[in-house]
């Protein structure tokens, strides 16, 4: 965890030259694994994910099949050379509640009830880590899902917005991250502007709250369109 | 009415811009397709009030009395009267356990597996049909949660001897049918191979010229949404067509026949069946 004590924004550039409301360069593609149902990779800057879906499929062992729907299940992983220091491999305090959330982010999404005593099994790999590593895998675990035929009300877009240096800004970076004031990620289905993930870590008052949510809606505006062009963009070659 | 219906689906379905009329227009999840209008949805598809939305990404289809979205990937849901091919898995009791290609694995009784009587306490069943037989048969039951049950009392349904087995994305097997079986009898027709297709993406190809047919179905599978399919397979068969006339003349038979098997080992989804006839 490195700690500055630098100034984070200096004449409205952030340290990595982008301004408050800019987005790392974002790289989508969709397909990427081809013995999975669906799959995509997703980068923001210096943070990779690959997410690999399978589903629905019969569920094993039996007491956990739902005889009226279909169950979710979400495993994210960091690998162990994502990250400066070593990280030790396997599920952690961290990364169980990270796979929480995500399902439970995904999970409002979804039309389950169609596939009775199945499972869908998302698997999203932190590929390398530097700052919102959660929500790019909720990104790309929304677009996997789309290419695995996985019946859905919206595609989930998830963007993270943070306070550095008394400023609200749009996809912290890890350095930022470590620095932060406060940082949110949130989970957006935005056609039905309805939010499914809200997570915060931090001090904020009220109204920055709210400001930060207008933020993180519109930011999510921006990277739906990309999640639409990554899966168009597929079918084109 | 069948030509009807068909401008009706060409106006809808469109083609993604004028100067790209290659592919047909995708929709994703969540995006709206229009009004309702008390029109009926079908697969694909979710209201909201009086707004329909796509639930699954593909190529939408409107009609005046219908909505749908045809989906570009996803699993087999059993429907009553499907035709499909089922593998046997287990032999039971009274019946047997089948494979049909779905998160469902499907029962076929006794009673619909076979015409004459047969005592199961005394008889063992697996001299109908024993594990890993392939099977063409219907879909007869299907309850709530997804209990299935099917039949061999049905048209055309019988056991598959010898072939092989293609597995294919079972939302692309309207598709490899083509309207009113144009595809398929375009590919029996250039290979000479006995094809039947299930309606859970599964494929049985029986015939000298398998590799070709496997081929030419994995192209449809994959090109799915292009337009113009058909005169391209049509081509892609008579171009190889030719093209093995003139190499039969030149080499003998025997080396002809081993590039075929290589051919059809190299797709890596065939599952080949044990009795080879």
């Amino acid at each position: 965890m490195v700690k500055t004590n630098e100034k984070l924004i200096v004449k409205g550039k952030r340290l990595d030259g982008r301004a408050i409301e800019d987005l790392r360069p974002v790289k989508m593609d969709v397909d990427v694994i081809e013995r999975a149902d669906g799959s995509a990779q997703v980068a923001f800057g210096n943070t990779e994910t690959i997410v690999s879906v399978y589903g629905p499929r019969k569920l094993y062992p039996r007491f956990l099949q739902k005889s009226d729907t279909g169950i979710l299940r979400c495993r994210y992983n960091m690998a162990p050379f994502s990250v400066e220091d070593r990280k030790r491999p396997g599920p952690g305090r961290r990364s169980i509640e990270i796979s929480k959330v995500t399902r439970l982010a995904l999970e409002p999404a979804t039309f389950l009830t169609d596939f009775p005593k199945t499972v869908v099994d998302v698997f999203i790999e932190v590929l390398r880590g530097d700052g919102s590593t959660r929500v790019a895998g909720v990104n790309a675990a929304s677009i996997a899902l789309a290419t695995a035929g996985v019946p859905m009300r919206d595609l989930v877009v998830a963007c993270s917005v943070g306070k550095i240096d008394g400023k609200l800004v749009v996809d912290l970076n890890g350095l930022e991250d470590n620095n932060s004031e406060a940082d949110i990620a949130f989970a957006i289905m935005p056609s039905k502007e309805k939010v499914t993930l809200l997570q915060m870590d931090g001090r904020l008052t009220k109204e920055e709250l709210f400001e930060s949510l207008d933020l993180a809606k519109k930011t999510c505006k921006k990277i739906y369109e990309m999640q639409k062009s990554a899966l168009k963009e597929s079918f084109k070659d | 009415m069948e030509k009807k219906k068909n401008d009706l689906n060409q106006k809808s379905t469109g083609e993604v811009g004028a100067e790209k009329k290659k592919y047909r227009e995708v929709v994703l999840p969540g995006e709206l397709l229009g009004e309702r209008k008390g029109r009926k949805l079908s697969n694909g598809v979710y209201a909201e009030g009086d707004k329909v939305f796509a639930k699954v990404m593909g190529v939408p289809v409107t009609t005046e009395n219908e909505v749908r979205v045809v989906p570009m990937s996803g699993i087999y849901i059993p429907n009553i009267n499907d035709k499909v091919i089922g593998t046997m898995t287990q032999v039971e009791i009274s019946g047997w356990l089948v494979d049909i290609n779905s998160p469902y694995i499907s029962f076929l009784p006794v009673s619909d597996g076979v015409d004459e009587f047969v005592d199961t306490h005394r008889m063992d069943i697996s001299r109908f049909f024993d594990v890993g037989d392939v099977i063409f048969c219907k879909v007869s039951k299907v309850t709530k949660n997804k209990t299935i049950r099917v039949t061999m009392r049905s048209l055309g349904a019988r056991k598959l001897y010898g072939g092989v087995v293609l597995k294919v994305k079972p939302t692309k097997v309207p598709r490899i049918i083509g309207r009113g079986g144009s595809m398929v009898n375009l590919i029996k027709s250039k290979t000479g191979c006995l094809i039947y297709i299930g309606k859970n993406g599964v494929i049985w190809i029986r015939g000298d010229n398998r590799a070709k047919a496997i081929e030419a179905i994995l192209t449809v599978e994959r090109e799915s949404h292009t337009i113009g399919l058909t005169e391209k397979i049509e081509k892609m068969l008579e171009g190889e067509e030719e093209k093995k006339e003139g190499e039969a003349k030149e080499k003998p038979k025997e080396t002809k026949k081993t590039e075929k098997k290589k051919n059809a080992k190299k797709s890596a989804k065939v599952v080949k069946n044990g009795k080879d006839k």
